[in-house]
């Protein structure tokens, strides 16, 4: 069989790619030895691996429709899987998710469920009847199932605006890694990031992006593993992370239990405290107490004569004094914040959540996590890549066999730093700091500081950085140089891939959906494809501008993507196919109050103080997807049920081929 | 084709299926949620049960379940003839 030869030489393949990359790590890590400085290591993984990627977009280049939107529908489900992953894993994901566990402890972990529990309902209610759809876009079965071109049109709104923030924060990703490891200006790493997203998605599409992210899957998941088995083999002498972690979670327990009444530590908490109080009157004394800080630090600087050392701390700290009263607001809130959460002793690491509202909240978070999974445009597009229902189903599978690898082996890491942390840092001397704290510190992901003068270091007078967890084990776990640079190449592998997969799928809904579709029919296949890559161009280049301002609201945006898609996409699809009787009022109305509740849940609680039963920003969907499921099913039924065609179609999405008329396959 | 009265129970068949899966996937992780405190007094290799369902437990949950669904999907097309090649 055809097929059979083309899955066979895929395996070698991407098996001979494996092994040439082990090979160049090897390379560089004797160079290493040999005494080649790290700055150059720094630059070979990270051009060596954008090479790698360009040219297999220059290899996979095409002008042809199919293989521009969906890949030829001949990719297989175990390679279909591992892009899938890559397109999934941000470098959210990668870097910070760890992080996030590091600091939360168990309240993490909705974090790790909701980003793997989606794809059981994005398996069972979605995948295989899009897969039997058998189109380009969630656009194009949002028309084909409700009618006429609103559908359509409500599909690209939710999809912009779902993948926009989305994009800005991987293309901030990008130039974060490239600054931090390569020394260059935040601006230019961006620019980088962006020659190399768009070298494989403008010249082939959907098929050069494909099979570039099945390449840098394998780059981020050895990225990934390696760090970890070397920190377990450290810890406990056996290198299996995922299993020996469970002996440094007693650790933590047991060191954390002392830590609770250790004088030196409520010392230390004591200070955290009254910083909190003087914050908290700062805040209440805005505006004036705004200006007065400045004025302050202005006469400072003023009555030093110049030269005098101590003039550059008061020039910097000058520069990072908030702009404005109201930006001040911001800052020093967040700083009592963080002073509050220091003031505490820290909560044992493996309990859940002991109040009800905060239960709740970390179930909602779980349930707005699962259900956006579901509904992100992006990720739904890869299921119309495989040639079969069938290996749709199995792709899904193989999808979150190949994320679970990951994410399986995060909670290792964060255990695993944070018993370093309290066995091997906690307790010592300030002037024997090692290593990776100071280089971490450097750029501000460790903040380490003596608070009650006693020259050693206490638990309450650190605050890691989430990002700082897997970019400092490699260290921790005392690996050579080049193990850090290929952390670094993994993280961009993961930002990359997740920007490819938005870049194409937001040109797709601008080109296909709106311009092809609504705008101009009369278009042929080869002017399609290059609008699409036009277009690329110009998402692409908005999405570097707005990342360009590094704005620190980012973060919190993409977290709202999952929101918004939990609330408008996922129940307009899901009902599409299990609900016959929905139709095009129901479905829109739907998506209209679901997607409304939750953006006026997400402005009004974030910045306007609106609190509805004590549910966090980060978890408005669950006012949203109720409320879109609800909306949609009462106006349905009020309205006259959906045209014999529309029915008809339903029947073609349910069963599989040959049970019923021809499908809509092109 | 299929006649009116396959179709119908090729669907229930599915819809039964997606029912139970889902079941199990709100078993190990919502339900495993809720009651971790309790979970959490039993302690195997240094892990307490609670956190583990949410760190990886569920996690192995998640996986068995979308395979044991492609399989019994596939199960159920073969069994009304229509098994894709």
């Amino acid at each position: 069989m055809a097929g059979e030869t083309f899955v066979e030489r895929l395996r070698k393949i991407y098996a001979i790619y494996t092994g040439v990359f082990l090979a160049f790590v090897i390379v560089l890590g004797i160079a290493e030895k040999m005494g080649l400085p790290a700055k150059y290591i720094g630059y070979a993984f990270m051009f060596g691996t954008i090479a790698v990627y360009a040219a297999i977009g220059i290899i996979s280049r095409t002008g042809q429709l199919a293989e521009y939107y969906v890949a030829g529908r001949r990719v297989p489900a175990v390679f279909n899987g591992m892009a899938t992953a890559a397109d999934w894993m941000s470098a959210a994901s990668f870097i910070g998710m760890a992080g996030a566990l590091y600091l939360q402890g168990y309240d993490g972990l909705a974090f790790i469920m909701g980003w793997t529990g989606g794809y059981v309902l994005l398996a069972v209610l979605i995948a295989p009847y899009l897969r039997k759809f058998g189109k380009y876009t969630i656009p194009d079965f949002l028309e084909a199932r409700y009618g006429g071109k609103f559908p359509r049109a409500m599909g690209i709104i939710a999809t912009m605006l779902v993948s926009f923030t989305y994009l800005v924060a991987q293309v901030t990703g990008v130039g974060i890694i490239t600054s931090r490891f390569l020394g260059l200006p935040y601006e230019i790493g961006v620019f980088l990031g962006l020659v190399g997203i768009l070298v494989c998605s403008f010249l082939g599409g959907m098929r050069a992006v494909t099979w570039t992210q099945v390449a840098q899957y394998i780059v981020l998941i050895i990225a990934y593993m390696i760090p970890a088995i070397a920190i377990s083999y450290k810890h406990t002498g056996i290198p299996i992370p995922q299993i020996m972690y469970g002996q440094a979670l007693s650790t933590i327990q047991q060191k954390q239990e002392l830590l609770k009444n250790d004088p030196k530590e409520i010392e230390v908490r004591e200070i955290w405290k009254k910083r909190s109080q003087e914050l908290e009157a700062k805040i209440k004394g805005l505006p004036t107490s705004w200006e007065e800080g400045k004025k302050e630090l202005e006469a400072k600087l003023a009555a030093l004569p110049p030269g005098d050392p101590e003039r550059a701390k008061i020039e910097k700290a000058l520069k990072d004094y908030p702009k404005s009263a109201k930006e001040a607001k911001e800052k020093w809130t967040a700083a009592k914040r963080q002073a509050d959460a220091m003031a505490k002793p820290p909560k044992p690491y493996t309990q859940p959540p002991q109040k009800p509202i905060d239960m709740i909240n970390f179930l909602a978070l779980t349930f707005c996590l699962m259900v956006g999974t579901a509904g992100l445009p992006h990720v739904l597009m890869r299921f119309y890549t495989t040639p079969t229902v069938r290996e749709a189903r199995t792709s899904a599978g193989w999808a979150l066999f190949f994320i679970f690898l990951l994410y399986f082996t995060a909670p290792a890491y964060a255990a695993f730093a944070r018993s370093e942390v309290l066995q091997n840092l906690v307790g010592t001397a300030f002037a024997t700091m090692p290593e990776w704290v100071k280089k971490w510190a450097g750029v501000g992901l460790v903040r380490i500081e003596d608070l009650n003068k006693d020259g050693i270091i206490q638990f309450a007078e650190i605050i890691l950085h989430a990002d700082a967890i897997v970019l400092a084990t490699p260290e921790i776990a005392g690996l050579p140089y080049v193990i850090a640079g290929l952390v670094a190449a993994g993280g961009l592998a993961a930002a990359l891939s997740t920007a490819d997969g938005l870049l194409i799928t937001m040109s797709n809904a601008i080109a296909h959906d709106l311009y092809y579709k609504m705008i101009n029919p009369n278009l042929s296949p080869s002017t399609r494809v290059k609008i699409g890559k036009a277009l690329l161009l110009i998402v692409a280049a908005a999405g570097a501008y707005v990342a360009s301002f590094k704005l620190a609201i980012i973060v919190e945006l993409v977290a709202w993507a999952f929101s918004l898609a939990a609330a408008s996409l996922f129940p307009a699809l899901v009902l599409g196919v299990w609900d016959k009787r929905m139709n095009r009022a129901g479905a829109m109305a739907g998506m209209a109050v679901g997607l409304g509740i939750t953006l006026f849940y997400l402005i009004g609680s974030r910045f306007y103080g609106l609190d509805w039963f004590g549910i966090k920003t980060i978890s408005s969907g669950i006012f949203g997807i109720p409320a879109n499921i609800i909306t949609a099913l009462i106006v349905s039924r009020l309205t006259p049920p959906p045209s014999k065609e529309l029915q008809d179609f339903v029947d073609s999405v349910r069963y599989p081929k040959g049970a019923v008329g021809a499908g809509a396959e092109e | 084709m299929l006649t009116k009265e396959q179709l119908e129970s090729y669907w229930g068949e599915t819809r039964f299926l997606m029912v139970i899966v889902l079941f199990f996937w709100f078993l190990v992780s919502y339900f495993a949620a809720i009651i971790s405190d309790f979970l959490n007094k039993i302690v195997i290799f240094g892990f307490p049960l609670g956190y583990y369902m949410g760190a990886q437990g569920s996690l192995i949950g998640f996986v068995l379940l979308i395979l044991i669904y492609a399989k019994k999907m596939d199960e159920i097309d073969e069994k009304y003839g229509v098994k894709e090649e």
